[in-house]
């Protein structure tokens, strides 16, 4: 099994987001940066594909030089080999970053024979398209499930589990070579070994410089929503607080 | 000509697609412009009534014999044929996973932008959105060129649409050009739901808890509660990661969104990605060690202590009040 695994690197929010002046990106002064836990949680299932099935793991971001990072994170939990579709630090629409990302897959493929499983988050923690998967897919006429959270390699399929809009589990039974995207929740990755780190750092990255005038961003601007300010009550502190508590559990119909 | 993608359970419009009715209806408001819906499956002709009651004027559906299933690719396909042959000015999709799928599968094969989870729609040259980033924790504008729109709507950000007098239109069957290659990703079987389980996003009240709780014995407490109030119990993903809990109960961006009417979050800080999936919480009691916690300055209510001894005292004086 060859797997391709597609990561975005994307700023670690945690408080409130702060705009750059011009209103154009999140100010990243004091972030740290990170993938989005789909994408953590795709990056773990294709090392343990290869580790169960044999066969070879790359992990691929379009991105600034910088995503060099979350590149080398994936090849800290095991990933073999990585390619950087490198951007310069300008955002990429969703329909330019699938077409790169088709066209990275093709020279890649024409050298090593193709992928047998292309994962990627069902959608990037930042933009939210929910769309470079499918038309990654669609590019290459392979079959695709989105939003996995199980996934079963058969001879010559993969069998692909996700919820069902009314509760419970629906199965798609694909045949290979396929694209799958996941969930967070299809599995719980694991933490980077020390050895892990040190491997990674000096591993190689090829790199493709990409033209910038492809990018094709839609953004005009972006805007922090205003949020209602909700004046908290104050119900007490520690435990002397819990009268107060039932009370407000009876008032909303909680308890009798 | 605004053509809307109805997702609906034996002719029942979901509430996800009466919202995106609602949009299309106010841009079919144009001089000139009319209410299309495109439907499939099962109970197809059974949508005529709501959707022209929701004022539509045309109801298409997507019927090939095996359309019994949930097949996407198929239907992204058989949509971009039903756009090609209507042009329509927009098509607006539902902010549910379905609705993003088809339409990404529908655009991907048009060659257009899509623009997902939108909350505002300006006309205009060129047309331009503002639609959601960071699960809704930041929102873009954005331009949405072509000659066709594509988009889908946010969950929420329209109220659903109320029935307008309409007379009854008859739903007129699109026949896709389909091979049997096309029906390659569908699904091959269903695991039912467990019997019984509060469904999170579905639950009227929600014990919340986070890194505070500590272990994943530490839960004991929040489990009780939980069940003393009718409730589940749902977690941040600092107690996923750690494997204390399953990921089936985050809550957040990329967990669980959850609407009760009281969110009980203990030991959590309520980072954005959180938030945003607490946001449709009628009431949060905020129970936690930091006054200045985002959970806390966020809440309705809140509780400024160790959980680990105050949710003991809570507990027993919901015993002691029955
Ligand atoms: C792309 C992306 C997606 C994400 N998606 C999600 C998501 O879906 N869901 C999610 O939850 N997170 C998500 N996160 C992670 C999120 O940013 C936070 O890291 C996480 O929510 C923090 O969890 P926490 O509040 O439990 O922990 P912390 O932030 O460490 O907070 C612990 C809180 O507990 C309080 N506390 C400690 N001890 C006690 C005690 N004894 N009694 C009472 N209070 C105590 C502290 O004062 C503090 O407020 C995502 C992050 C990214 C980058
Ligand atoms: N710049 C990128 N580089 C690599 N993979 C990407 C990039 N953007 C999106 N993807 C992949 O496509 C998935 C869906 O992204 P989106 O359609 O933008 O929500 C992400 O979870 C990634 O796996």
């Amino acid at each position: 099994m060859n797997v391709l695994v597609c990561i975005k690197r994307v700023p670690a929010t945690a408080g409130k987001i702060t705009l750059t002046a011009d209103e154009q990106a999140i100010d990243t002064r004091y972030l740290g940066f990170t993938v989005s836990p789909h994408e953590e949680c795709a990056v773990e299932e294709a090392v343990r594909i290869v580790e169960a099935h044999g066969g070879s793991s790359t992990v691929l971001t379009l991105g600034p030089d910088e995503a060099a990072d979350q590149l080398r994170e994936a090849m800290a939990v095991g990933i073999e080999r990585a390619i950087l579709l490198r951007t310069d630090g300008g955002e990429w629409g969703a329909v330019a970053t699938a077409s790169a990302i088709v066209d990275a897959i093709r020279a890649r493929e024409a050298v090593d024979g193709p992928f047998d499983l292309i994962l990627l988050g069902n959608e990037a923690a930042d933009t939210g398209d929910y769309q470079v998967g499918v038309r990654v897919a669609v590019a290459l006429d392979r079959p695709i499930v989105s939003g996995a959270k199980g996934l079963e390699v058969r001879d010559g399929t993969v069998i692909a589990r996700r919820e069902a809009p009314a509760g419970g589990w629906e199965l798609y039974e694909i045949p290979r070579p396929a694209v799958v995207s996941v969930k967070e929740g299809i599995n719980l990755p694991r933490y980077p070994s020390v050895p892990g780190r040190l491997r990674a750092r000096k591993k190689e990255i090829e790199t493709v410089a990409l033209d910038p005038a492809a990018a094709a961003p839609a953004r005009i601007r972006l805007r922090v929503p205003i949020e209602k300010e909700s004046a908290v009550e104050i119900l007490g502190e520690g435990p002397e607080a819990a009268p107060r508590v039932v009370e407000l559990f009876r008032r909303l119909g909680l308890i009798a | 000509m605004i053509l809307v993608v109805i997702e609906h359970e034996g002719g029942a419009l979901d509430r996800l697609s009466s919202e995106a009715l609602t949009l299309g209806r106010s841009l079919a408001a144009a001089p000139g412009e009319r209410l299309q819906a495109v439907v499939w499956g099962p109970g197809s002709a059974a949508t005529a009534g709501p959707l022209v009651a929701s004022g539509v004027a045309v109801v298409h559906e997507i019927a090939d014999p095996r359309l019994t299933e949930f097949a996407p690719e198929a239907l992204g396909k058989g949509l971009a044929q039903l756009i090609e042959r209507e042009g329509p000015v927009a098509v607006i999709g539902t902010g549910s996973e379905r609705g993003a799928e088809i339409l990404a599968h529908a655009a991907a094969r048009l060659g257009l932008p899509l623009a997902a989870n939108v909350t505002e729609v300006r006309p205009g040259q060129p047309w331009q959105v503002t639609r959601q980033r960071w699960g809704g924790s930041l929102l873009e504008e954005a331009r949405l060129d072509g000659p066709i729109r594509l988009l889908t709507v946010a969950p929420h950000a329209f109220e659903p649409a109320v029935a307008v007098a309409g007379s009854a239109a008859a739903v007129q069957a699109f026949a896709p050009d389909l091979t049997d290659g096309d029906f390659r990703v569908r699904i091959t079987s269903l695991v039912p739901a467990e019997e019984g389980a509060i469904s999170l996003a579905d639950a009227r009240v929600v014990v919340g808890g986070g890194r505070g709780v500590g272990s994943a014995e530490g839960f004991a407490q929040l489990d009780e509660l939980a069940t003393l109030l009718g409730g589940t119990v749902g977690v941040s993903r600092v107690v996923t990661s750690a494997g204390w809990r399953p990921h089936a109960q985050q809550v957040g961006q990329t967990g669980t969104r959850i609407a009760p009417d009281l969110y009980i979050a203990c030991g959590i800080s309520g980072a954005i990605q959180h938030m945003v999936g607490a946001r449709s919480a009628k009431a949060i009691l905020a129970i936690n060690t930091d006054r200045d916690a985002p959970m806390v300055t966020h809440a309705t209510y809140a509780v400024i202590g160790d959980l680990h001894t105050v949710l003991p005292a809570i507990i027993a004086a919901v015993r002691a009040a029955r």
